[in-house]
């Protein structure tokens, strides 16, 4: 199996600071944090990461634009409609088969 | 134990994307077994993919799960005293959003087998999946792979989506992260920026953006669930990451569990089930 001795220090470094953002707090951290700011910062993370990493990428993510966009709008009216993870990407999964099918065909 | 299986789903997820990216299916096991979070690992793994720097690992990973933090500070004080400071770096390990949100709406102070018990599935469904996606990326016939590959982003809208309708301050965030996204993405000169980087600059623009415009509202007063510890999870838990959520599975009050973890994750609640 291909893992490569390089692959082992990006692990490293990668589980390390996630382990240690996690760790810390709970041994050193006892008292709650109050900082408005901070927790309001904390709060729009998630959002902003999420997003940016969703597009404009999801448009290319099948190789072929017309499928990506037509998977990206399906995925936002079933998000509309507050539909499950597991449903919205199954969703998505579909509309690209469907696409791809259809293009294929043409 | 519901988290593991809704791991297992978004997992599998995560397995195809690092296969189609260029790794193995030991490394994509091996990034989630010692990883346990679902946006540090897929910002990461392309840079692990493109040997990437690994200062630019590191400083992603700090961004994206600088919220843990926060997590943490809050988890330490509701844990009982049976966790031993061993117990902690265990604890530590597991502390994903879902794992927090429940631990945290317990009522009482949760003790030691309660938090391995709570932590041992989820790790065990997150790894699994991983490892089952990729070899279903290796296997599959490529348009079900690619097909499969919208998967993850389309987690990602579904977690977005339902939370950004209700919440206007977090729509803006969106609207602006998603437009940082495109000019970094279209824009000639800033094609040459890094994924990793990307991330970290639009994570920090949108957020301290929208936290000086628009700061969240702590609601402690307000809050009924305060009693049960619940009140911090308004601020500390973050809706977006909840991937799947059965706070009211092992909830003395799931009212409550479901108003500190937003709408959306109640509807995929309800959608999981």
């Amino acid at each position: 199996m291909t893992v490569s001795p390089h692959f082992f220090l990006y692990l490293a470094v990668m589980a390390g600071v996630t382990y240690l953002i996690r760790l810390l707090p709970l041994l050193f951290v006892r008292k709650r944090i109050k900082n408005r700011f901070i927790r309001s910062f904390l709060y729009y993370v998630p959002y902003a990461v999420l997003s940016a990493m969703a597009f404009p990428a999801i448009f290319f993510a099948t190789g072929n634009i017309i499928s990506g966009v037509l998977a990206a709008a399906v995925c936002i009216t079933l998000g509309l409609f507050k539909r499950g993870l597991v449903t919205v990407a199954a969703g998505g999964a579909l509309t690209v088969l469907i696409s791809e099918l259809v293009i294929m065909l043409i | 134990m519901p988290i593991a299986l809704g791991y297992l789903a978004v997992s599998f997820a995560f397995g195809i994307s690092s296969v189609i990216a260029g790794l193995s299916w030991l490394e994509a096991t091996l990034i989630s077994l010692l990883n346990l979070t679902s946006a540090g690992q897929l910002a990461g793994m392309p840079i692990i993919a493109m040997r990437g720097s690994l200062l630019e690992l590191a400083a992603t990973q700090l961004v994206i799960n600088s919220r843990y933090s926060l997590m943490s500070v809050s988890l330490s004080q509701k844990l009982g005293l049976s966790v031993s400071l061993a117990d902690r770096f265990f604890v530590g390990f597991c502390n994903t959003d879902e794992i927090y949100a429940v631990a945290t709406s317990y009522g009482g102070r949760v003790g030691r087998r309660y938090m391995i018990g709570l932590g041992i599935p989820p790790i065990i469904g997150w790894t699994l999946g991983t490892l089952l996606g990729a070899i279903a990326g290796d296997i599959l016939p490529a348009i079900l792979v690619t097909s499969l590959s919208v998967a993850m982003y389309a987690m990602f809208i579904a977690i977005v989506v339902p939370r950004a309708k209700e919440d206007m301050p977090t729509l803006l965030c969106v609207v602006i992260a998603v437009a940082l996204s495109c000019m970094f993405a279209f824009v000639p000169i800033f094609k040459v920026v890094p994924s990793g980087f990307v991330i970290i600059i639009i994570a920090l623009t949108a957020s301290l953006l929208m936290a000086l415009v628009h700061p969240v509202d702590d609601e402690e007063d307000a809050d009924p669930c305060r009693e049960n510890g619940q009140g911090d999870a308004k601020g500390a838990v973050d809706p977006a990451v909840s991937l799947v959520d059965d706070a009211s599975a092992t909830d003395p009050a799931p009212d409550c569990s479901c108003d500190a973890t937003s709408d959306a994750t109640c509807a995929r609640e309800e959608a999981t089930r």
